[in-house]
């Protein structure tokens, strides 16, 4: 049976020559964790089964950087390669994929032309193309009319989740799981879930979220924000059918190496690649 | 050692060639039939099979001409499949029927498309392309699975129930998982068929 993937996420500022990893708080205090192919190697080696990049900076004049650090990574990285941020034309991705990317994950692109996942799952397959959906709870009460919305039990109260576009900058007013069903329609072949309210607080990933999320569609949904031990990955993938968790900060500070993860995570009865 | 990957425009090609280039090999995008030699030749692809059907259609001759002077060939994911007969996902488009079966749907509550890392089981003990190799994790990712009618399955994965992970016909090999994107251990099942 196919096993769940642990990925680490390089969110990369490549406003300095080369790049560097960097971990956001909350989408906004940032911390500087590496040099970005370097990282990439280590998680490699120690067995991560995918690796992430993102660009946070995403402006056009910094992707020829962002292609040289695809370019070093894939030389030396044998296991799928995901970029994300700022990729919004078809010409875009193909900057990427020509680099040596396997595949481009897009966020705000896909908001603002969902035609767009339709045109990467053409040319270049569903498999290559994630789509990021940016998701923050919005608490109902009784006054509020929602009933356009899908709303989630979570232990802190009734919530809908409105998608967010521009790295967390701008709201969209869009239901996020009606919108993983839309993007599962138009050919995204996974989708990658980041909970806005659970990022970089490291008390484990929303798990309300990510059920509901992985009971409305088939493809591969991809957990993200909120893992701060090796025990939240347990818990969301004991508690929900998400193939796949992303993490970054435990992995980039040295408190845990992936294999050390991996191996917790296969004693306690999970199907771990190890 | 010159290995040709044929570029028929489906999907991305850069993966493979690193691999190869990291093997120490001399990989080859070509991308007109009369220019298809190479001490091995590769099939990579991903995406459909009826485009790939059409756009791999004008390198059937010069293929069948390098199996006959027994150069081995490679079929990875889209490329094990297109050398069977047809498929599912577009019946009117022929594939190079180098093996006879069909292309299915795979059918399944599980999650679709099949993505991530799942268990090989050798069928064929003496398939050179798994020497050395007694099984472990390797990378798929696809919704469509290869039923071939002769018995060429090298090897299996569980989805559910088994379904096949490679083929091997005389000079022929195909992978449905990517050995290009699996580690150390697909590393070594690429490096098996360069040293064919």
């Amino acid at each position: 049976m196919l096993c769940r993937r642990i990925i680490p996420c390089l969110d990369c500022d490549l406003a300095v020559p080369g790049g560097r990893v960097v971990k956001g708080v909350e989408f906004k205090k940032i911390r500087y964790a590496g040099v970005p192919w370097i990282l990439a190697e280590r998680y490699y080696k120690e067995g991560a089964d995918e690796i992430v990049f993102l660009d946070i900076t995403a402006s056009h004049e910094r992707r020829e950087t962002m292609t040289k650090v695809i370019k070093k990574t894939s030389k030396r990285v044998f296991v799928p390669l995901t970029i994300g941020g700022g990729i919004s034309t078809v010409k875009d991705a193909r900057k990427v994929f020509n680099a040596g990317a396997d595949k481009v994950s897009i966020n705000t692109a896909a908001i603002e032309n969902p035609h767009l996942i339709s045109e990467l799952a053409e040319y270049y397959g569903t498999q290559a193309c994630v789509v990021a959906i940016d998701a923050k709870r919005r608490y109902i009460n009784n006054h509020e009319k929602v009933a356009d919305k899908i709303i989630v039990d979570t232990p802190q109260g009734s919530c809908w989740y409105e998608c967010s576009i521009y790295g967390g900058r701008k709201f969209t007013g869009v239901d996020a799981i009606k919108w993983a069903t839309i993007v599962e329609e138009l050919g995204a072949g996974e989708i990658l879930l980041t909970s806005m309210d659970k990022d970089g607080r490291k008390d484990g990933y929303d798990i309300a979220l990510s059920k509901k999320v992985c009971e409305k569609v088939k493809i591969p949904v991809i957990a993200s924000g909120g893992c701060g031990k090796p025990e939240h990955i347990y818990e969301v993938f004991n508690k929900s059918m998400v193939s796949a968790a992303l993490a970054a900060s435990i992995f980039h500070y040295e408190s845990y190496s992936i294999l050390e993860v991996k191996e917790m995570l296969s004693k306690k009865g999970i199907l771990i690649r190890l | 050692m010159k290995i040709a990957v044929i570029d028929y425009e489906m999907g991305n090609l850069k993966s493979v060639t690193n691999a190869l280039s990291f093997l120490g090999a001399k990989p080859i995008i070509v991308k007109k039939p009369s220019r298809l030699r190479g001490d091995k030749i590769i099939v990579p692809g991903v995406g459909a099979f009826g485009k790939a059907s059409q756009n791999l259609r004008p390198f059937g001759s010069k293929i069948e001409e390098s199996l006959e002077s027994n150069i081995p060939l490679l079929g990875i994911c889209l490329g094990l499949q297109i050398f069977l007969e047809e498929s599912d996902e577009s019946p009117t488009d022929k594939g190079l029927a180098l093996m006879k079966g069909k292309v299915r749907k795979i059918e399944t509550n599980l999650k679709l498309p099949l993505i991530g890392w799942n268990n090989l089981e050798i069928k064929k003990k003496n398939c050179p392309l798994f020497k050395g190799v007694e099984g472990g994790y390797v990378y798929f990712v696809h919704s469509y699975e290869a039923v071939p009618e002769e018995d060429v399955v090298a090897a299996t994965t569980e989805y559910g129930r088994q379904i096949c992970a490679s083929v091997w016909k005389n000079n022929v090999y195909g992978t449905q998982f990517h050995p290009e994107k699996s580690g150390k251990l697909g590393l070594e099942i690429l490096r098996n068929f360069l040293e064919l």
